[in-house]
């Protein structure tokens, strides 16, 4: 019965009750989780992703090291239950190693990689839920996971996916959603407001595009504004917590932490 | 710019927000899904004024005229109220401002989609006030709040969630109680009173529902309920609307998507064992399915056992026969016969609120209301013992017939009409003929599919399916665009009309174009055994524009006294040789299919209107045959020869009559003309001495606009001149002559042609229709007679009704059929129409397969080549007349379609020019058929046949033929004037010519 689910319907909702452009609700979670020198938990909607960066660390394998910059490797897995039906993917299947491909290639312009030349910077993707946005979700996270694990980087990457039901454009799409509608999804560095990632599975009108795009990018600018605030908290609850070890010190030094991350 | 924002929610909220279900594919494998919602305190209430929302479409104090609700109401219908009672909520005399619920709208969508179509619509539609509330959305935001809030408001408002072992069905009714008495808080919340003033009316939200049990816990709860009769009945126009009310009991429906496995349709077929050896013992019988057209409902197989073909009733009975399926049949007891029905029962009405998702739960509830509704239109059916046929069922299927079939998609089955969409889709698409049913299928292109002509086949049907399942194939083009109707013509009578192949090509001459007659010598194969005509005044009389000429005539008077008269055939049989590439294709053609605009041709076109063609000034090959006649027209001797003809001119039938009539003229070729018209003429009388039928179908012509644009302007009937009835004669004279000389010489192989007298029970109908209306008699004894008696059913007053009996007569006869003389009993060969003891075609080898056949046989039986071995085998020539016969046949009907499409062209062209004078097209036209909510005319000006439908059933009177409208009684035979206008229907897209009585009552309001 997906097909007699409205995607829009004479109100202005969707299925969901949202309105076109108001995205689902996201939560970040940036404590540390395992070995990992980074990771973060993101949720868009009922789209959850585990994201685990080691590194910058030595290469494993001679042959995939560069000799001036960090080598960035993306794996992803997605856990068999993330959705209704159990189906198991393998590590080789080729979609997943699609969607490894286009995180690598989104986050090669923005980590400052020639710091570290000869190394690896290893990024774990799980997935835990999908519900749509898998890819943005994934972005999302790695940006976050990076950061955590105090990698440089020159901006956020942040993703949005959008699409179009009739002449209407939708942002943040659901499955049911991304099942039904042509769509598309971006990713922008917020401070320059260039695009490194721009990717399209379905068929898309020319004449729509430029719009959906447009507000794909303006929603870029909104996540940026709500995952600065996250890793500004972390940041924050890190040093109160390196503050109640060290009581001889006063709290006045918070932003000191923050500075480079603006 | 747009506003972007994020919704937060706290995860407690999950609870609510977060709903999960399981869901069974149609692979059987279960999936769980997880879905969430947004709740929002931004749902408008859609009422004026109100303090929290904004945007209002409902007055302010509702409707006060009801005397149950003085302070003024809107009344909350929940789902069953639209899923039973549409017809009361489109009426414009049904005036309350309604609230209309998310979960009932969506309720409607899931059970219906043609129901949420009318719905949807008529929440746009002015004069109703309908406020759509998303109820399942709204919800106070409770991230802040105190809770003593919470004690003061439910935090979750309209937005409910499904409970422990509540079903979905009880849930949706709990949802639309809340959403009722929060309506009912809400705005008593919003107008609080203020001091000084008298206390403020506050406006009561009614719930609307015919569910007692619904109703009951309503009113525990406070909330006030009402069902659908008694709020109608208080209403000031209750007595219109009343009527409008559906019977259904009060608590009947009870709408569960059901759980329960897949009900079985129909009943399964026999084993094919079983069904073989049933047909041999002759307890079983086996025939052609073929539908009613005018009840999808019924059935007929015609089987040899009895003399009325055996009538199905009822889906079940016809178990998923499609038309032209071969079908075994098993007849009931002689007590359980019936007559057919007498009422149209249209498949897109009654079925038009059908649902084609609903695969799995057809055996359901929603089935039965379909069943309900079915069993309705089957149990009219009076019983007379007059017309009672064998009744039977089908028991299993021989041979399916199913093809490619054209069908337009059924807009209002279409989940989504979003071109954009990608999602799979199951709609229904509606066949072009009446005869079938529709086809469910599923594509994730339907949108776009709309408005489109569409081939699609058939790939089953299951015993839990009330429609077959098909799938897509492509599509032709447009509706209505002429390259997509024709194509789609020829599709659907299976006319072959890919380009000819290479290789048939290559079997023609290869000078092409260039081709003569090469100079007489004794050398030349052309001229061996051929006589020398090129002197002789030949000409030809064909219609206007005729490319492929295929006979000429002459005619001469002997020194004797007596008058030679000859006819020429194009020789086709010197071009086509047996077996070869350019036969087989010819012979699966079978004959050359005129449509109004184009022609599909059998032979390639250099045969068919150059070398072949009779024209006149060049030599050409011909077969010729040689009467020499008294002036009395009686045939002294007839010989066949292969000649050389060289015709001196080509005439249209027009030109030569006007040729005839001059008194002026006195050359040759006018004498010749005039001969052969006297002779026509005494030959047509001893033909009607002997029997022959005049019988009359109906001809018309169009006028197109140019020749290039082939846009019609206008229909008119064909005109007939004594040149086409000269011609007529000279070739059944020749068909006759022909037929005789190659049954003598071939006897168990000569290709002929037959008409088996019409059993004496085809008539019956039609008798009984003239005695009671007209008393008038129809002897059927012979055709002689029944050529006498029908010459006496004039009616002084209307020369027309002739005609029209001719018509009618027709149409109770069997049609003309080839075949193979070896393979009957030489006491059927006669000819009933032509009175003639032996018949055969022969002279348009161009256009029919048969006449190519009937060449060779006759030149070999005048020694000219030997036969081919093929010609010889009985076996062979069956089968090659079979599918001749068969492609006759459709070649026929498509012509038929291709004018009515026409004529549907011309008739909208004619409506649109004369629109300018406020006129519609309004045309004579005879009453053919009475049902019991209908009448059949025929407009014989335009030569069309059409339904007059009335939305109710009229006073019948079977017996006598008649229907009473009002006070005006019709009659089979009476003339009416009808209105015709072209309709398109507005789901299939199938342009369709709408009839409607103007004259002596108007039907337009019946």
């Amino acid at each position: 019965m997906a097909s007699r689910v409205e995607i829009l319907n004479e109100g202005g909702f969707r299925s969901d009750g949202r309105r076109q452009f108001e995205l689902r609700s996201i939560e970040m979670d940036l404590s540390q989780q395992g070995h990992a020198d980074g990771s973060a938990v993101i949720t868009h909607g009922l789209t959850q992703v585990l994201v685990s960066v080691f590194g910058p660390r030595e290469a494993k394998l001679r042959s995939q090291t560069i000799h001036d910059r960090a080598n960035i490797n993306v794996e992803i897995s997605i856990v068999p239950f993330s959705t209704g039906d159990r189906r198991k993917r393998s590590r080789g299947d080729k979609r997943i190693l699609e969607f490894a491909a286009a995180i690598k290639s989104t986050f090669e312009p923005a980590i400052q990689t020639s710091l570290y030349p000869r190394s690896q910077i290893d990024v774990f993707v799980q997935v835990i839920q999908q519900d749509g946005g898998l890819l943005q979700a994934c972005i999302n996270g790695t940006t976050l996971a990076l950061m955590n694990a105090g990698i440089p980087m020159v901006d956020f990457i942040c993703a949005v996916n959008g699409g179009v039901h009739s002449t209407r454009p939708l942002l943040d799409l659901t499955l049911l959603e991304e099942n039904d509608v042509p769509n598309v999804t971006i990713a922008v560095m917020p401070k320059t407001q260039k695009i490194s990632l721009v990717t399209m599975e379905t068929r898309l009108h020319v004449d729509r595009f430029e719009e959906v795009f447009r507000l794909a990018t303006e929603a870029g600018l909104v996540l940026h504004e709500e995952m600065k605030s996250a890793i500004l908290g972390r940041s924050k609850e890190l040093i109160n917590s390196i503050d109640l070890g060290n009581n001889t010190r006063g709290g006045d030094g918070d932003d000191d932490g923050m500075t480079g991350l603006n | 710019m747009v506003e972007i924002t994020i919704l937060k929610r706290p995860r407690t909220e999950a609870v609510v927000t977060q709903r999960k279900f399981f869901k069974k594919t149609a692979r059987g494998k279960v999936i769980k899904v997880l879905r969430e919602r947004y709740l929002r305190d931004d749902v408008s209430c859609g009422i004026e004024s109100c303090r929290e929302c904004d945007q209002t479409v409902l007055p302010v104090s509702g409707e006060k005229q009801h005397p149950s609700f003085l302070n003024g109401h809107f009344i909350l219908p929940d789902t069953n109220v639209f899923l039973s009672q549409m017809d009361l909520v489109e009426s414009p005399l049904f005036t309350p401002p309604i609230i209309l619920l998310q979960t009932v709208l969506e309720e409607v969508r899931h059970r219906s989609l043609p129901l949420y179509n009318r719905l949807t619509t008529l929440t746009k539609a002015d004069d109703k006030k309908i406020w759509v509330f998303y109820n399942e959305y709204r919800s106070y935001v409770t991230l802040f709040l105190a809770p003593l809030f919470m004690l003061l408001r439910d935090s979750r408002e309209t937005a409910i969630i499904r409970e422990e072992g509540e079903t979905p069905n009880d849930r949706n009714d709990r949802g639309i109680r809340k959403a009722t008495a929060w309506y009912n808080e809400h705005l008593k919340l919003n107008r609080p009173p203020v001091r000084g003033q008298p206390a403020p009316q506050i406006p009561t939200v009614v719930l609307m529902t015919e569910d007692a049990d619904n109703r009951h816990k309503a009113e525990k709860a406070g909330i006030p309920a009402v069902s659908v009769r008694k709020y109608v009945q208080g209403m000031k126009d209750s007595t219109q609307l009343l009527d409008l009310l559906a019977a259904e009991g009060s608590n009947e429906i009870e709408p569960t998507k059901a759980v329960a496995g897949r009900q079985a349709l129909y009943p399964e077929y026999l084993p094919t064992a079983t069904l073989l050896a049933g047909v041999k013992a002759g307890e079983l019988h086996q025939g052609h399915f073929n539908a009613n057209q005018y009840n999808y409902l019924e059935g007929s197989v015609p089987v040899p056992a009895f003399a009325k073909p055996v009538l199905l009733i009822g889906r079940e009975n016809m178990n998923r026969a499609v038309n032209g399926d071969i079908v075994v049949v098993e007849v009931f007891d002689e007590k359980e016969w019936k007559a057919p029905g007498d009422e149209v029962v249209d498949q897109d009405s009654t079925l038009k609120n059908d649902d084609a998702e609903d695969s799995a739960d057809e055996g359901d509830i929603e089935g039965n209301e379909v069943l309900v509704k079915e069993s309705k239109l089957i149990e009219t059916t009076e019983k007379r013992v007059f017309d009672k046929q064998p009744t039977g069922r089908i028991v299993g299927i021989i041979k399916r017939n199913w093809r490619a079939y054209v069908c337009h998609i059924d807009s209002t089955s279409l989940t989504s009409s979003n071109t954009t969409s990608l999602s799979q889709q199951t709609v229904f698409a509606t066949p072009v003929s009446r005869l079938l049913p529709r086809i469910r299928l599923r594509t994730r292109q339907a949108p776009s599919l709309i408005g489109q002509k569409i081939l699609v086949t058939i790939d089953r049907w299951d015993v839990t399916s009330r429609y077959p399942e098909g799938h897509f194939v492509r599509a032709l083009g447009k509706v209505e665009s002429k390259e997509a109707e024709q194509e789609s013509l020829l599709l659907e009578f299976e006319v072959p009309y890919r380009p000819f192949g290479k290789a048939i090509l290559d079997c023609l001459p290869e000078q092409g174009e260039q081709w003569v007659v090469p100079p007489k010598s004794d050398t030349s194969p052309e001229w061996k055994n051929r006589e020398d005509f090129r002197d002789m005044i030949i000409c030809s009389i064909d219609p206007p524009n005729c490319q492929d000429i295929d006979d000429a005539l002459h005619a001469r008077p002997l020194p004797n006294g007596n008058i030679e008269a000859g006819v020429h055939i194009a020789d086709v049989s010197h071009f086509v040789h047996a077996d070869t590439p350019m036969d087989s294709e010819a012979a699966s053609r079978g004959t050359t299919v005129y449509l109004v605009d184009k022609r599909i041709d059998m032979l390639p076109s250099l045969l068919g209107t150059n070398l072949c063609s009779l024209r006149p000034f060049v030599e050409r090959l011909a077969f010729s045959a040689i009467w020499e006649m008294t002036p009395d027209a009686e045939i002294v001797n007839v010989r066949f020869t292969k000649s050389v003809i060289a015709s001196k001119a080509a005439f249209t039938y027009e030109e030569a009559q006007i040729r005839k009539d001059d008194p002026h003229r006195q050359d040759e070729l006018t004498q010749g003309i005039r001969l052969l018209n006297a002779l026509a003429q005494k030959l047509k009388a001893k033909r009607m001495e002997a029997g022959a039928l005049n019988l009359a179908s109906p001809e018309v012509k169009f006028q197109l606009d140019s020749s290039e644009s082939s846009d019609p302007i206008d229909v008119e009937q064909k005109e007939l001149r004594e040149t086409n009835s000269l011609v007529e004669e000279f070739m059944l004279l020749a068909n006759i002559s022909v037929a005789r000389k190659i049954e003598e010489t071939f006897p168990q192989t000569a290709v002929l042609r037959r008409h088996l007298p019409p059993p004496r029970t085809n008539f019956e109908k039609l008798q009984d229709i003239l005695m009671k209306r007209k008393g008038m008699s129809l002897d059927v004894s012979s055709s002689g007679a029944l050529a006498a008696s029908l010459d006496l059913c004039i009616d002084p007053n209307e020369p027309a009704f002739n005609t029209l009996v001719r018509i009618m007569a027709t149409r109770c006869m069997l049609s003309a059929e080839y075949f193979c003389s070896g393979s009957v009993g030489k006491d059927t060969f006669g000819h009933y129409g032509l009175a003639s003891s032996i018949y055969t075609h022969f002279t348009s080898p161009i256009r029919r397969y048969a006449d190519v056949l009937a060449h060779r046989q006759l030149s070999a039986a005048i020694g000219y080549t030997p036969l081919h071995a093929s010609l010889h085998s009985k076996p062979h020539v069956e089968r090659v007349l079979d599918v001749v016969n068969r492609r006759h046949r459709m070649a026929q009907m498509a012509g038929r379609a291709s004018v009515e499409f026409y004529v549907g062209l011309a008739l909208k062209a004619r409506g649109e020019r004369e629109k300018k004078n406020s006129a519609e097209v309004t045309e004579d036209a005879f009453v053919i058929r009475t049902f019991r909510n209908g009448l059949g005319v025929f407009v014989s000006k335009l030569g069309i046949e059409g339904l007059v439908m009335f939305k109710k059933d009229m006073q019948f009177d079977a017996e006598n033929y008649t229907i009473t409208v009002g006070s005006t009684t019709l009659a089979v035979f009476d003339k009416v004037k009808v209105r015709i206008e072209v309709e398109k229907d507005r789901n299939t897209q199938r342009g369709r010519v709408k009839m409607s009585l103007v004259h002596p009552i108007d039907s337009a309001g019946l």
